[in-house]
């Protein structure tokens, strides 16, 4: 018994649709003969028989589309018999049958080098928040051990070969060295670009603003114990356990931790904690306090005095700069009681506080002087609303209740 | 091969030689239809069955020092002129062991001990390589005819005309062999040609050409040879218009549209192999015997020329840019 | 090294026909009016006197026919070379060129060569307006299967043809047409054929390279005259050779300095500029001290007035200038 399959007529062919037999099962058939029409895209094509026989079953029936190498029919060969019309497949099992195997063995095809699929281009966001360093002054760079983000960008705002040359000529790079200092901060170009920055968190993020005024008094009673301990080097700032609570309070929060792209939303992860910091002569930068949320106060003084003084130098590194996953703004000493801040995109969330003053306050009914800070958070209403910030405060002021905790 | 002769002798060898030529094409054709059905051979398949008179005729004209320029229609014409069948099937299959290693199939069978320059897919773009061919043989000094075969369409083409007119200026040996099957794919040649008279589009640059029964093998033989010996004797280009039909589809994936099934059915009645054998047959010429013995050693070489081309090896993708500049070719 | 001598372009041209039919009795020369008349551009004049009819052929205007013709001569024995007049007319011939000169070798599995050389005349400059100004160079070099040559210097005028000649796959020559009058150095003596894999290196400099072929080097160097009064120095790379392309020669220079200027009197979109380009950024990105920038035609048929002509193709000065901006000056 020989198979009768939906023939391939081209390779744009997968397919047929019968539409007519002109034979029927018991005829004889010779090769050549034409048994069938099938209708394909290019038309109606007639089907030869390549085979002397006779038609024993049809397994597909006009109207029905089949792919390429289904059986149409079976062909007796000369001396087979007609099996008996019980023994015979319905039509329908056509539909559920498997698909039948390729039509030629293919050589093997190793994947070659020029099919490889080129990797996608990076989103327009990232292109146009990162730097603009040539390629070749990336590779100085690292050849060199000079910090990109310590190098001042030339014309056009681009980091050449040249800018990189200038940083070298002023310190070259002793062996083993990996960092360069840098001749200082152009305040202009920083002014352009806290400007651009600015602009574009005021123009495309919808802010939102809570705040809430929290009792320090518990946590400078025991600051002061805790100081009185140390030695002058080891004394702890206010600052400390303030951003280890917020970093805290933000873990748990982390429609108020990530950042805003093109994508969307992403959470962070892990808390890396901008912490803006004033520069002499005007500007802000806010680099990254790593992992604020999971280090201890003592840790996170020696990293404060080492983070602080380099960024008021310049002297950063390009992680410090772009890990933040929310800002920490603190007005710290001087009289002004509340900040509202405007969020550093592309993070969706910014923690300002006032400054920690004594303040009338009620306690038990009555009114006492304490020492009060007023902290405002901003949040991003594309990813939170204000229930989530002050949900957020609510559990600052707990944990700032209980400083030994931290 | 056979000599150059000018006339047909037409011995009880020659004519059993006739038919196997012709029966080898039509057999090998067949089978390639199968073969293509069940996806051994891909790509383009043009199938010459109804015109094996014109090949098989023509060929007995030429000497093995002659070339030959072909189309894509070119499966008769390089068994016809001696290419192994088997690789010829091969090169369908897209094998290694295949006329041109694979790299052409069905539309580009080509081969250089037989002089054969090649299927050509391109409808005119053979005529002013058989140009080329046999200016170089006559720069050369040598006598050969370049026989160059084409269908009718491609005498709407502008390259038909540049290279009759270069043919005639220049005196060249070349052999022109229009196949006039009446279709160029599916255009009825009353739809493409102002004047349906081809072999007078040779007499406007004065090309003698002769108009000859397609579907007779003797009659094609013949005027070939007359043409061809012509040719040889430095009378510049002949011109040979062979009424001709096919009796299959332009290629496997053609519903056929555009023809009358009546017509078809006319035409095969006149079919060359059919028309030959009875003839033959009739004038004891040959007999029903021999014609056995004839299909059962063709069956048996369309079979072993299958076998060859399954057990062919496929060229390794590694390869692939080989056969693009002379010195790339593969180590082995 | 030996002595020199000056010749123009067009003698260089001639010179070199006369050496391949004197010293290979199979080729000839075969083309529109490459006969009487001595070649459009007068590079066979005195060569039908010397050599005759049968290997000066003069043909019918019929580019795809003597192309063909040219391509069934190499295949049997003959070492052709064809002349087009101009590259317009070579749209011609591109079936036989592309469809088989360029696969024949390959369609038959190595078992013919096409040993065919094609000269023609390119490029704009003449006032000779969008149909006679073309610069197709781009459209050959995209074949595998046939080398593409253009000769900038009268030595590779005189040098590329023999080398081509010995080269057993087609070849196409392409001769700027403004060219032809200019005078240059060749060696008095000796083997004068040239190596057509190699870009050559026309000026060396530390600060950027200009990428460019044919007539656009003279261009490019005096570019780089004019920015040498402004401390900048310019590496000067002349292709010679559209395909293959010699990569190595043009990495090695951007590696050194760091910028890349690519010149192409062809259109900028979608033509050898932006090849190399493609290639400098694919395979020298992290040596890139600045985009890579193209000076190419403007996208218009080259009109015919000469400041509209002169404004529709690279100059020293739009070349200048486009160094400048890899500096950021």
């Amino acid at each position: 018994m020989i198979d009768f399959a939906m023939p391939s007529l081209g390779a744009d062919m997968d397919a047929g649709t019968l539409v007519e037999w002109f034979i029927k099962p018991g005829d004889a058939v010779r090769r050549g003969d034409i048994i069938a029409l099938v209708e394909t895209q290019k038309g109606a094509i007639e089907i030869e028989v390549f085979q002397d026989g006779r038609l024993g079953d049809i397994k597909v029936g006009p109207g029905e589309r089949v792919p390429v190498g289904t059986v149409l029919a079976t062909i007796l060969e000369p001396g087979e018999t007609v099996p008996s019309p019980a023994a015979e497949t319905p039509p329908s099992a056509v539909e559920e049958a498997a698909p039948p195997a390729p039509l030629s063995p293919r050589p093997p095809m190793p994947q070659l080098e020029a099919e490889r699929a080129v990797p996608a281009a990076a989103p327009g966001e990232a292109a146009a928040t990162r730097p603009r360093i040539t390629p070749a002054a990336r590779r100085q760079a690292a050849e060199k051990g000079i910090d990109l983000a310590t190098v001042s960008p030339g014309a056009e705002g681009v980091i050449g070969l040249a800018e990189i040359a200038a940083v070298a000529a002023i310190k070259p790079a002793p062996a083993g060295e990996t960092r360069a200092r840098r001749p200082g901060i152009d305040l202009g170009e920083m002014r352009k670009a806290i400007a651009a920055a600015m602009s574009r968190s005021h123009r495309d993020i919808p802010h939102y603003w809570v705040s809430q005024t929290i009792d320090l008094t518990a946590l400078f009673a025991w600051l002061e114990a805790e100081n009185a301990k140390r030695s002058t080097a080891e004394r702890l700032l206010y600052a400390a356990p303030l951003i280890k609570a917020v970093a805290l309070a933000l873990k748990e929060r982390p429609e108020l931790n990530g950042h805003y792209g093109e994508a969307g939303f992403v959470p962070a992860e892990r808390v890396h904690l901008g912490i803006a910091t004033a520069l002499r002569g005007g500007g802000l930068v806010a680099p990254a306090l790593h992992d604020a949320d999971s280090i201890g106060l003592e840790e996170l003084m020696t990293r404060l005095a080492d983070l602080i003084p380099r960024a008021r130098a310049g002297r950063l590194r390009s992680s410090e700069l772009s890990d933040a996953s929310a800002t920490f703004s603190n007005l710290g000493e001087g009289t002004s009681e509340a900040i509202m801040p405007l969020i550093y995109p592309p993070q969706v969330a910014i923690v300002g506080c006032g400054a920690a003053t004594l303040r009338p306050f009620v306690v038990g009914g009555k009114v006492e002087a304490r020492r009060l800070l007023t902290v405002t958070v901003a949040g991003d209403h594309r990813v939170s609303d204000g229930r989530r910030a002050s949900q957020f405060l609510a559990r600052l002021d707990a944990l700032l209740q209980k400083p030994e905790a931290l | 091969m056979s000599t150059a002769q000018e006339r047909v002798h037409l011995s009880h060898e020659h004519a059993l030689r006739l038919l196997r030529e012709m029966l080898r094409i039509r057999r090998f054709e067949e089978k390639a239809a199968e073969l293509y059905s069940a996806g051994k051979i891909r790509g383009f398949l043009h199938l010459y069955i109804g015109e094996e008179a014109n090949a098989v005729g023509v060929m007995q004209a030429l000497t093995e020092e002659d070339a030959v320029v072909a189309t894509y229609r070119e499966h008769g014409h390089a068994l016809a002129r001696g290419l192994p069948m088997g690789e010829v099937m091969a090169e369908m299959f897209g094998k290694v062991n295949g006329s041109s290693r694979g790299r052409g199939g069905s539309m580009h069978i080509f081969s250089a001990p037989r002089r054969f320059y090649g299927g050509n897919a391109i409808v005119g773009g053979g005529l002013p390589l058989a140009v080329g061919l046999a200016l170089a043989d006559r720069m050369l000094g040598r006598s050969c005819v370049t026989a160059c075969f084409f269908g009718e369409g491609a005498a709407a083409e502008g390259e038909f005309h540049e290279a009759m007119n270069l043919a005639a200026l220049w005196r060249l040996p070349v052999l022109f062999v229009c196949e006039n099957n009446f279709y160029a794919m599916g255009t009825a040649l009353a739809e493409s040609e102002s004047n349906l008279d081809i072999a007078a589009h040779a007499g406007v640059y004065g090309v003698p050409a002769e108009v000859v029964d397609g579907m007779d093998v003797v009659a094609v033989e013949a005027a070939a040879r007359r043409a061809a010996h012509a040719v040889r004797q430095g009378e510049g280009p002949r011109f040979l218009e062979a009424r001709t039909y096919r009796f299959r589809a332009h290629s496997m994936f053609d519903p056929d549209l555009y023809r009358d099934k009546a017509e078809v059915e006319a035409w095969k009645e006149r079919g060359p192999i059919l028309k030959f054998h009875d003839w033959a047959l009739g004038s004891g010429l040959i007999h029903e015997s021999g014609v056995e013995a004839l299909e059962k050693e063709i069956a048996r070489e369309v079979e072993a020329a299958v076998a060859f081309a399954e057990g062919g090896a496929w060229e390794p993708v590694e390869d692939l840019t080989r056969y693009v500049s002379t010195g790339d070719e593969a180590a082995a | 090294m030996s002595e020199m001598r000056r010749i123009t372009y067009r003698e260089a041209v001639r010179e070199a026909l006369r050496e391949a039919l004197s010293r290979d009795e199979r080729v000839f020369l075969m083309g529109e009016d490459v006969g009487a008349y001595g070649g459009a551009y007068a590079c066979s004049l005195g060569l039908l006197e010397e050599f005759g009819p049968e290997r000066i052929r003069n043909t019918p205007l019929a580019e795809s026919g003597f192309v063909g013709a040219g391509i069934g001569a190499a295949m049997n024995g003959m070492r052709p070379i064809v002349e087009i007049m101009t590259i317009n007319f070579s749209l011609l011939a591109l079936d036989q060129i592309v469809n088989n000169a360029a696969t024949i070798r390959h369609m038959s599995g190595g078992q013919f060569s096409v040993p065919l050389v094609i000269r023609m005349a390119t490029g704009a400059g003449r006032q000779l307006a969008a149909q006679h100004s073309h610069s197709f160079e781009c459209w050959f070099a995209h074949i595998p299967g046939i080398r593409v040559v253009a000769p900038a210097l009268v030595a590779d005028a005189r040098g590329m043809l023999p080398a081509a000649l010995a080269d057993p796959d087609p070849v196409v020559i392409m001769e700027h047409a403004t060219l032809y009058n200019v005078e240059g150095e060749v060696p008095a003596d000796g083997e004068l054929a040239v190596d057509l894999d190699r870009a050559a290196i026309r000026r060396e400099g530390t600060d950027a390279t200009i990428v460019t072929y044919s007539a656009n080097v003279m261009k490019a160097l005096a570019a780089a005259e004019a920015l040498a009064g402004e401390a900048i120095d310019c590496e000067v790379i002349d292709l010679r050779s559209l395909r293959p392309i010699d990569d190595a020669t043009i990495l090695a220079s951007v590696r050194k300095t760091h910028r890349a200027v690519v010149v192409d009197e062809g259109w900028r979109s979608v033509g050898i500029a932006a090849e190399i380009s493609a290639r400098i950024q694919e395979q020298a990105f992290f040596d890139l001290d600045a985009p890579v920038e193209r000076v190419c035609s403007v996208e218009v048929p080259i009109p015919y007035p000469s400041h509209l002509e002169q404004a529709a193709i690279p100059q020293p000065e739009t070349i200048a200038a486009a160094v400048r901006r890899t500096l950021r000056r």
